[in-house]
């Protein structure tokens, strides 16, 4: 019984209270939540069963076309690639910053900061810049006379840009994690006679891997779902699902078609989310005990 | 603050206070009165119900049944905020954004108190605790030990009629909680408040104290003053809490003045009988109890065979542990002069059957020195 | 943990390497703002101011940017508020309720632009809200909330509630000690919400590609319908301003940070 229960126990009066004041607190949140999320997510899985008519058409239509199986697929792909570029980018960069001076940190930690925080759109404009035939990575290579490199319109293109975008929600939660790893566990076992590499893939790795999880889940979701950076850096042959939503919506009228490859969308991530749940619990469990 | 004034402190009546949650009764049926002015220490194991009494008074918790009473007037159902009861917690509870003068001046802020007023008085609080230097420094830019006497200024600062304390030094090392125990007195001594203390710590409870309520399972044991309770506790509960004992368990007799009981095979005989109790056991101080080479005690009526199983060299004397021949154990202090044992001695132990209290069993187990 | 020197040397090359790929592709932009071309090909020729006078002078520039700072800043206030309140219900209800309810409060992190995008044009066509302030602050602001929630709740979680009782034994009320107390204490999760919810505005294209007509355009749809319709380097120069505004305002706020964290110690 410390003192700290004292709100939350005086009389019947307050008890009341307790049941309704957070909940009206919550509720113009939750309000607007069910009016703009809500309630138009509602009308996308309904168009896709009822435009223009009732009925499963959408969906048959969507898997029965291979095209869309391409895209889909391709999705996927696309946003694994990502995930993996950002995991390997990030463990060094992110193991970094929990191992320098607080000066040298500070540094590292507004690398990360400003591009999150410069508009998405600004720095997929700097990357058409770069990426373009007539860019600068291009005319460095035609100084050089080195031929050119197609980049612009290319997975490999859309998968340099997103991935750079999407870097930041990568270090970020792996720092989080290392900044609570007590390295004396690493020196421990080094005096226990393991080799550096041996102690950093049997204690330190394992430590991080919430970290890294959280990320690639967090990084992935978003991968899935973008819209701006493929439609400026892809072409015909690097198009995304979201790319083809916004086609059958806004270019073909094809509200059903549309909302029914949103739903597809809205489902994998969402069971994405769900299956990532239990490593998310892990992250909270380590977090309790560290 | 005037310290010049005696008795400017309020009284407290609890009457069969109980507070319970759920099915859990962290009160079971307290009644304790506390004089204006005095200095009680609510002591007892965590889960006692010491803190709960603590925030019951202070407003923190309602009591579910009962009376409470403070300075003459009832404060069921007054908010903490309006009883005008100084409280210092174990955790300081300083604000950090505010500086120390600020965190002292702040309840003078909310009484409306003018300025000039204001700066006096957190001065003065100041002062009485020896931090008027500090004034300007943030919270944790400070020790442990000088958060806790901001703390306690800023709960002395509006004068209030009634001090409560949880714990106040249970985050800090030995020998500054030692030093501020004595501090804690003076300022007690000058400003005649009435101090209330919760503390687990009955050594502790015996340096602060004008009386000591010993709580057990949410219920008092006892209330008296440290000598009373370490002499004539009332149950064995209270007098394994306070200080070191000796409980020896045997099968009794009683006849009509006094009791034999059987212990480790050797009987040793009170003068005293225990009514309504089946099964009586003896506790014994440790400075009641002689301790001997075997075969060095003449002549006295009560003693007991056993073997030194701890030996602890105190300076102004030793500290043993005595295993007896049931297994059970006896605390023992011996004076400088006298001879040392060393582990594993075969020693004897003799006590006046007057020295020796009866007490029903509650069945706690034996204590031991480690 | 001693390093060896030659993992020493990778770890600093890859964290250059990882720097630069983050900073310096940005970087562009600000010799492509000097261009003295109408063209966005590399590298700039000449040097002119003419792309900053652009916007500047040009309407269709300097009115979507305002747009865009109306929007943001209602939506700054809007979030916070709700945000603010909605953190304070949550950290009162039973934990369960809480994580669910909190759970729902953070989907729209998730939920994948483009399919929000095209329910809330649905909606809002239904209810003639294409191309509206109402619109804009109504769809940004609930895409802001969840930073504000995520950063007030953290700054309630390590905010020590055992200082409200203790407020309260020095005489303090309900309202005395959440406005002396408690929200001097979470100010700085509040205020980190405010910012990011205003940069999620201010940054915002999705939906904003969804529901803009050409009434009411913010500027980063006016970006983006400018690098898909021409080569028109004021975007370049759009772009470095926004780059700095960031830098100095996230600079500024680490060095503010940093200060007052060695002051406090």
């Amino acid at each position: 019984m410390s003192t700290s229960d004292t709100r939350s126990d005086s009389g019947a009066a307050s008890r009341a209270r307790r049941n309704w004041g957070p909940l009206a607190l919550a509720l113009p949140a939750l309000l607007l939540l069910v009016g703009v999320i809500g309630y138009p997510l509602f009308t996308v899985v309904l168009r896709s069963l009822s435009q223009p008519e009732w009925g499963l058409q959408n969906y048959i239509w969507f898997f029965g076309t291979p095209v869309n199986l391409v895209v889909l697929q391709r999705t996927f792909t696309i946003s694994a690639w990502v995930t993996l570029v950002c995991v390997v980018a990030a463990y060094p960069y992110a193991y970094a910053m929990t191992a320098v001076g607080p000066k040298a940190r500070l540094l590292l930690t507004l690398c990360v900061l400003i591009p999150f925080w410069v508009s998405g759109v600004v720095r997929t404009l700097a990357w058409v810049i770069l990426l373009q035939d007539s860019g600068v990575i291009n005319s460095t290579l035609r100084a050089l006379d080195l031929g050119r490199l197609r980049l612009i319109r290319t997975q490999t293109g859309v998968v340099i840009g997103m991935a750079q975008v999407l870097l930041p929600f990568m270090i970020l939660p792996l720092y989080s994690v290392m900044k609570g790893i007590d390295l004396r566990l690493v020196q421990a076992s080094r005096s226990l006679g393991a080799s550096p590499l041996r102690a950093f893939f049997t204690v330190y790795l394992p430590l991080s891997l919430p970290g890294v999880y959280a990320g690639a889940i967090i990084v992935f979701i978003l991968a899935l779902g973008f819209y701006i950076t493929p439609a400026l850096l892809g072409g015909p042959r690097s198009t995304m699902l979201s790319t083809l939503v916004q086609n059958q919506v806004l270019s073909l009228l094809q509200w059903g078609r549309g909302g029914a490859m949103g739903v597809v969308l809205l489902l994998a991530t969402f069971i994405l989310l769900a299956l990532a749940g239990p490593l998310m619990r892990q992250k909270h469990k380590q977090g309790a005990r560290s | 603050m005037n310290p010049n004034s005696p008795t400017r402190g309020a009284a407290i009546d609890l009457q069969n206070v109980s507070k319970a949650y759920g099915s859990f009764r962290a009160l079971d049926g307290v009644s304790l009165h506390v004089e204006p002015g005095e200095f009680m220490t609510l002591l007892g194991p965590s889960g006692s119900g010491k803190t709960t009494t603590l925030n019951v008074v202070a407003g923190f918790t309602e009591v579910s049944s009962g009376a409470l009473q403070v300075g003459g007037r009832s404060v069921v159902g007054v908010p903490a905020h309006k009883r005008n009861i100084g409280v210092v917690f174990q955790h300081y509870a300083l604000f950090p954004h505010m500086t120390v003068g600020k965190n002292v001046a702040y309840p003078l802020s909310l009484r409306g108190v003018s300025k000039a007023e204001r700066e006096r008085r957190v001065a003065q609080a100041l002062d009485m605790v020896k931090m008027r230097d500090f004034a300007h420094r943030y919270p944790s830019e400070l020790s442990g030990g000088q958060q806790q006497r901001v703390a306690f200024a800023r709960a002395i600062v509006f004068d209030p009629p009634l001090l409560l304390m949880d714990e106040p030094l249970g985050a800090l090392d030995k020998k500054l909680r030692e030093w501020l125990q004595l501090e804690i007195k003076r300022i007690h001594r000058e400003l005649g408040t009435t101090f209330v203390y919760v503390t687990h710590d009955q050594e502790e409870a015996l340096v602060l104290s004008d009386r000591i309520a010993v709580f057990n399972k949410g219920r008092i044991e006892q209330v008296g003053t440290g000598r009373e309770l370490y002499d004539e506790p009332k149950t064995l509960f209270v007098g394994r809490f306070i200080g070191d004992s000796t409980v020896l368990r045997g099968q009794a007799r009683s006849d009509g003045t006094s009791t034999a009981l059987d212990v480790a095979g050797q009987t040793v005989t009170v003068p005293r009988r225990l009514d309504g109790s089946d099964t009586p056991v003896v506790l014994l101080r440790p400075e009641k109890l002689a301790i001997r080479r075997p075969g060095q005690m003449a002549d006295t009526h009560n003693r007991l065979s056993g073997t030194i199983a701890e030996a602890i060299y105190l300076g102004s004397g030793s500290k043993y542990e005595v295993r007896l021949r049931d297994g059970s154990s006896a605390i023992v202090r011996s004076g400088l002069s006298e001879e040392g044992f060393r582990i594993d001695d075969p020693v004897e132990l003799c006590f006046a059957g007057q020295d020796a209290k009866l007490l029903a069993d509650d069945k706690s187990a034996d204590a031991t020195l480690t | 943990m001693a390093m060896h020197p030659c993992t020493r040397v990778m770890l600093g090359l890859s964290c250059l390497l990882v720097a630069l790929w983050l900073v310096a592709p940005t970087l562009v932009v600000v010799p492509m703002s000097f261009n003295g071309n109408k063209s966005l090909a590399f590298p700039p020729v000449g040097f002119s101011w003419q792309w900053y006078e652009n916007f500047v002078s040009n309407p269709e520039w300097s009115t979507s940017f305002f747009n865009s700072l109306k929007v943001a800043l209602i939506v700054a206030v809007l979030a916070t508020v709700l945000g603010t309140l909605a953190a304070f219900g949550l950290d009162r209800m039973k934990a369960r309720t809480a994580g669910l309810l909190r759970m729902l409060l953070l989907t729209p992190m998730v939920v994948p632009g483009v399919v929000l995008a095209i329910g809330i044009y649905a909606v809002y066509l239904d209810t003639q809200l294409v191309g509206t302030l109402t619109g804009f602050v109504l769809a940004h602001t609930i895409l802001a909330l969840p930073f504000v929630l995520i950063a007030v709740q953290a700054s309630l979680e390590v905010f020590d509630k055992r200082l409200e009782t203790a407020a309260a034994s020095l005489g303090a009320g309900r309202l005395a000690t959440f406005r002396t107390v408690t929200l001097p204490l979470i100010a700085p999760g509040i205020l980190s919400g405010l910012l990011f919810a205003f940069a999620t505005s201010f940054d915002e294209i999705i939906v904003s590609l969804f529901i803009t007509n050409p009434y009411l355009k913010t500027l980063p749809v006016q970006i983006f319908s400018s690098i898909t319709r021409d080569a028109d380097p004021t975007v370049a120069a759009v772009g470095t301003i926004l780059l700095c505004a960031t830098t100095i305002l996230i600079g500024g706020g680490l060095f503010l940070m940093g200060r007052e964290r060695r002051g406090n110690l």
